[in-house]
């Protein structure tokens, strides 16, 4: 009895607070705000400390040396007298290696998303996500030994061969397709059922045998090619775009999923095929998500150090010509991490500025590209939901 | 489970604590990657010998330069002599650097095992490192373009190279790679065939093959007697004269154990 009446006078209370209890209770409700609000801004407060501590000890290399020489020159001589601090080269070098792992990492990374989303059955997704996501776990120092002890060697030695290989294998599918659209697309004017089919059937073999002509023709090109030095930026793209993979697959295969199974349902419903409603309704559903998980992929390749400073033979030099990635370059990354040692007050004020300036310019690229992608996934949003 | 984990703790807390006490006795080198096996192996002699803990840290001789002045080595080994620069800054700093010699050092320079030179001069190693020759053939070898390998700009290697084969004030070419010890020089060089780079004369094995200079190969005598060109003495840095034991640590290349500790790790007693 004694205690159903507490009861009851509880439940009351619940409803009609005391005064004090009230400015209890706001007090706390401020003060956990004010705690979590804290932590958040802690993060956002960290990027601008960051930011401007890069950037108080860039501005002086600018300062004594001016903006030209930095973004015009290619001569790296940072430790002669007088010094000279071309950074062309290296900012060259760092963008190339980027495509480069982008280009390799990009469209295995969304197409591997696109298997395990839609394709491979449940059971295999189960493991096939977690082995490709341990590929991140592994340190960047071991890519690095392996680009630099078994990789670059295996290209000096084999270079040819795995060249020619590489676009075999790679190329091939694309050929394929690109006889079968252009013999379908230039038969399909023809109204006559007999003359269309003889002249589809000659349009392949003609288009299938040039295919394989050039096939071959680049492939015995590329077969003679003596690779000089392993640590080139090939090397090094190869061995980023492996480092970016597994966030790429992982962040766009999430997207995918999120797509959701109503959108699917809505698309076989109309009658779509499999690759009808993976290219036209879920590609496009998802793809603020994949380029999100594109964009950081890259970030990871412009950023990593290790690997490039062991392998990509860390040579000031625009490749000859411009496109060649079989010559080593050097990365912004990996000048920073190589001449820090050195450069200190002590030995010369703009060669440990000039360094500051490197950190700065990788920061704003990647502040860039953040702010870029985020317009476009809003921009995309606008689109798809109607507006 | 949680009484445990505060016991670890305490007695991590505890060996930090004695370790930091511990430093007061201990003698801390850093710098040349060079130098670094035979400051090892005179540490590892030195402790057995005198119970006195010595650490030893390989960052580069531009490094070991830079904690000497901060305070943060008892000596800082060098493959080259210090610069006017860094000494200007340690006076700054109160600090009164002086050198001892350790031991000699030639500098070899090294090519992959399958290539048919023997020799160069010194002015066409210079020509090949500053990029006017550029391919294998105007050195007398076969057909294929030269891969240059040179150290970073932390090494006292990469100096004393470009002081003794280069001249001031003359750049390495730009397409010259970068390695960062000469432990991935080697590596680099025994794997790439038109490769040439160089090593300090201890660190030569099998894998690479040393060519002459001026005609003159790299060996104790040469380098002893002045006559192969590319060689430079090692020093151990103090800040002031040495006293105590990192006076005897210093003076251990003069003892006849360390005499031959130096001539075992391929360096040149002087």
């Amino acid at each position: 009895m004694a205690e159903e009446s507490v009861g009851e006078r509880n439940r009351t209370n619940t409803f009609v607070l005391s005064a004090r209890k009230r400015t209890m209770q706001k007090a706390a409700k401020t003060a956990g705000e004010g705690v979590l609000f804290a932590v958040a801004s802690f993060v956002a407060v960290i990027v601008l400390f960051i930011f401007y501590f890069v950037a108080r000890d860039a501005v002086p290399f600018f300062q004594i040396r001016g903006f030209s020489e930095f973004f015009t020159s290619s001569n790296w001589y940072p430790a002669s007298d007088p010094a000279e601090f071309g950074a062309l080269a290296i900012i060259y070098g760092s963008l190339m290696v980027t495509l480069g792992s982008a280009l390799i990492a990009v469209p295995m990374g969304v197409a591997a998303a696109i298997c395990l989303s839609d394709i491979l059955p449940f059971s295999i997704r189960q493991y096939a996500k977690p082995v490709i996501e341990m590929l991140a776990a592994i340190p960047s120092v071991a890519f690095g030994f392996f680009a630099l002890v078994i990789f670059a060697p295996l290209m000096q030695n084999n270079g040819g061969p795995m060249l020619m290989w590489a676009w075999w294998i790679l190329v091939s599918p694309f050929m394929l397709l690109a006889v079968i659209v252009i013999s379908d697309l230039l038969t399909t004017k023809i109204k006559e059922q007999k003359r269309r089919q003889q002249l589809h059937i000659f349009f392949l073999i003609f288009f299938g045998f040039l295919s394989i002509l050039l096939l071959f023709k680049v492939g015995t090109v590329l077969y003679g090619i003596q690779i000089l030095t392993g640590t080139n930026a090939l090397n090094v793209s190869i061995i980023l775009s492996f480092m970016a993979l597994p966030t790429i697959v992982s962040v766009s295969e999430d997207a995918l999923q999120a797509v959701g199974r109503d959108l699917r349902e809505g698309s076989y419903a109309l009658g779509a095929t499999r690759a009808e409603t993976i290219i036209k309704t879920i590609l496009p559903a998802a793809s603020s998500g994949i380029l999100a998980a594109v964009i950081l992929g890259i970030m990871r390749a412009l950023g990593e150090t290790m690997v490039v400073w062991m392998a990509s033979g860390n040579s000031s030099q625009i490749p000859e010509p411009w496109f060649n990635y079989l010559q080593a370059i050097r990365t912004l990354t990996a000048t920073i991490a190589g001449d820090m040692g050195e450069a200190d007050q002590v030995t010369g004020s703009a060669r440990f500025h000039v360094l500051f300036a490197m950190g700065l310019l990788l920061l704003v690229i990647s502040f860039i590209s953040n702010l870029v992608s985020e317009r476009i996934v809003v921009r995309q949003r606008k689109i798809l939901s109607g507006q | 489970m949680i009484k445990k984990i505060l016991l670890f703790v305490t007695l991590l807390a505890l060996t930090v604590t004695a370790t930091g006490i511990a430093a007061v006795n201990t003698i801390v080198l850093d710098g040349s990657t060079t130098v670094g096996p035979v400051a090892k192996t005179f540490a590892a002699y030195f402790s057995k010998k005198y119970g006195i803990r010595v650490t030893v840290s390989e960052s580069g001789s531009g490094n070991g330069a830079k904690s000497l002045i901060n305070g943060s080595c008892t000596i800082a080994t060098m493959s080259r002599a210090m610069k006017d620069a860094e000494i200007a800054a340690a006076r700054k700093k109160g600090v009164n650097p002086v050198a001892s010699v350790v031991a000699l050092d030639g500098l070899a320079m090294v090519v992959h095992p399958a290539n048919p030179v023997r020799s160069l001069t010194k002015a066409q190693i210079s020509s090949i490192y500053r990029g006017t020759i550029t391919n294998w053939r105007e050195v007398g070898g076969p057909n294929t373009r030269i891969v240059v390998i040179q150290r970073e700009s932390n090494s006292g290697t990469e100096e004393s190279f470009k002081d003794l084969v280069i001249g001031k004030g003359v750049q390495i070419t730009g397409s010259a790679e970068t390695q960062s010890s000469n432990g991935s020089v080697k590596s680099r060089v025994s794997t790439t065939l038109s490769a040439i780079g160089f090593l300090g004369h201890g660190f030569v094995d099998g894998s690479v093959k040393v060519i002459a200079v001026n005609g003159i190969l790299p060996t104790v005598a040469t380098v002893k007697n002045g006559s192969y060109p590319v060689s430079r003495p090692l020093y151990f840095y103090t800040n002031g004269q040495p006293s105590g034991p990192v006076k005897q640590f210093i003076d251990l290349p003069k003892t006849v154990e360390g005499k031959r500790m130096i001539t075992e790790l391929g360096f040149i007693n002087r």
